[in-house]
């Protein structure tokens, strides 16, 4: 799987860092969502696919390979 | 007549305490866009499908313009935060972009971590005073009140001795019948008093805590805030953070044990914790009014057209139930996962503080686990009793054994 995150969207909640921290982040300056990891492993998956979901601003895509 | 001609007063009436009123599942089934009538006799329309409620608070043609002449009333008396106060944070657009990522900074998933040992030990102190007083206890009082007042003080760099006083000030601000109009002015007034002071005061000395950092941000000239903005926020934020999570920390309690096999789930593996306070915020059919907006063009929602002028309610609470969202959306699934309530809102303006809230709710869970395996209701459910805040709705008390 792909992620891209959109910096303008993202409202700085956190959630995503709060349920997969290896693969989000949160600058310092501005609490906005940095990309860890774009392209994480299996054992990632769950947690970046409830991450999308739950994003209250809708700023995190997943995009999966055929 | 059936519901979609009817005009319902809304708050819906609702007496039980932890379940919601049979309406939210006919009007989600039949009436999606009902007609309401407010508290001040306007009339606005309500949404209570999921779709709808999450598609509008995100859309910025729903406005927080509450205050356009053609807006609706909520209530006749206004309440506190429609004051003067209000304007000094920008509700819309750049601004409030600007804003927001200014406070943002505090409230990182990375921040709050940091301030969990914090957390715990305040819930640690107030409940070894609730062991001392004995039970029965009250809950809400010995620790949902406090507890998010503590905290909010600890952020804002506020010492222990005034903790309080801020207590005081935001039950007074929040309670709409307890205190008299009065009372009400008086610790307004005390309030921005004692909040002038402080911000003087970190100005001069600068701490670890919040506002030491919008000052640190510089002044509007700098892309910093105004030294009124700061000290709003700083209100705005005891304001905002303090009932939601006071109720919220006695509703989520009073859900476990209702149902105890829930909490005995928890003190087995307390790896749930996380899911089950998000279906406790999911499931929480107490959390007040819902979030009002004006919209100043026509616009189209579930399939009607609201006209320019109109203000709608949007029940997250109602929406947080809708089966077309999530499965079996009547059951309380500590496992739910994903679960993308509603709670905190959506889009642009949804919580801020909504990691901290997690935060403490996870945090609340954790100790009263740990230190009060045995807790449970010490009176039937049927007898704990719903009070409307301003914000959210929550439990008079919630009277506990351990
Ligand atoms: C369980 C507890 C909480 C609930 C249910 C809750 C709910 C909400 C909701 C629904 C909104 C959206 C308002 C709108 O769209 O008009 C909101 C906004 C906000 N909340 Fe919370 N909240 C909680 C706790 C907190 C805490 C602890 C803080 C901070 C100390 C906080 C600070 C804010 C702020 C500053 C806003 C305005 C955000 C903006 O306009 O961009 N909240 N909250």
């Amino acid at each position: 799987m792909k992620i891209t995150v959109d910096e303008d969207k993202c409202c700085g909640a956190g959630n995503c860092v709060l349920i997969a921290p290896e693969v989000f982040d949160q600058r310092d300056e501005d609490g906005i969502v940095v990309l860890l990891r774009s392209e994480p492993g299996a054992e990632e998956r769950a947690a970046v696919l409830e991450a999308a979901a739950v994003c209250p601003a809708a700023a995190i895509e997943v995009h999966e390979e055929a | 007549m059936s519901i979609d001609e009817q005009v319902l007063p809304y708050p819906i009436p609702n007496d039980a305490a932890l379940d919601p009123p049979p309406e939210w599942a006919e009007l989600r089934g039949t009436c999606p866009v009902a007609h309401v009538e407010l508290p001040s006799g306007d009339r606005a329309r309500l949404l209570t499908r999921y779709d709808d409620v999450k598609l509008v608070l995100a859309d910025p043609r729903f406005t927080r313009q509450l205050t356009a002449p053609d807006a609706a009333r909520l209530t006749t008396d206004g309440g506190v935060f429609n004051s003067e106060m209000a304007q000094f944070i920008p509700d819309g657009g750049e601004g409030h972009q600007h804003w927001r990522r200014l406070v943002g900074k505090w409230f990182t998933a990375k921040r709050m971590a940091a301030l969990r040992p914090g957390m715990a030990q305040i819930a640690d102190d107030l409940i070894d005073d609730l062991i001392e007083r004995g039970a029965p206890g009250d809950l809400r009082a010995g620790l949902g009140f406090p507890l998010p007042v503590y905290v909010i003080c600890d952020m804002l760099g506020v010492p222990a001795a005034d903790r309080d006083r801020f207590s005081y000030w935001s039950d007074t601000l929040l309670n709409l019948t307890r205190y008299s109009k009065e009372e009400i002015e008086a610790a307004q007034l005390a309030f921005f008093e004692y909040m002038s002071g402080h911000v003087a005061a970190k100005r001069e000395r600068p701490g670890d805590d919040l506002l030491s950092e919008l000052i640190a941000a510089g002044g509007a000239e700098d892309g910093g805030l105004t030294d009124m903005q700061i000290l709003v926020t700083g209100m705005a934020l005891l304001v905002a953070g303090h009932e939601t999570t006071a109720n919220m920390i006695g509703k989520m309690v009073a859900m476990l044990l209702a149902d105890r096999s829930r909490w005995e789930r928890l003190l087995a593996d307390p790896s749930l914790i996380r899911t089950t306070v998000e279906e406790s915020l999911r499931l929480d059919a107490n959390s007040g009014f819902g979030l009002p907006r004006y919209l100043p063009v026509e616009a189209e929602v579930g399939g009607t057209v609201l006209p320019k002028g109109t203000t709608v309610v949007c029940s997250m609470a109602a929406a947080n139930r809708d089966e077309n969202a999530f499965e079996a959306a009547d059951r309380f699934d500590q496992t739910r996962s994903p679960n993308a309530h509603l709670s905190f809102g959506a889009g642009a303006h949804s919580c801020l503080g909504q990691a901290l809230a997690r935060t403490e709710l996870q945090v609340v869970l954790e100790v009263l686990l740990r230190r009060l395996p045995g807790l449970e209701l010490a009176v039937p459910v049927a007898e704990l009793e719903r009070v409307e805040g301003l914000a959210v709705g929550g439990l008079r008390t919630l009277p506990v054994r351990w």
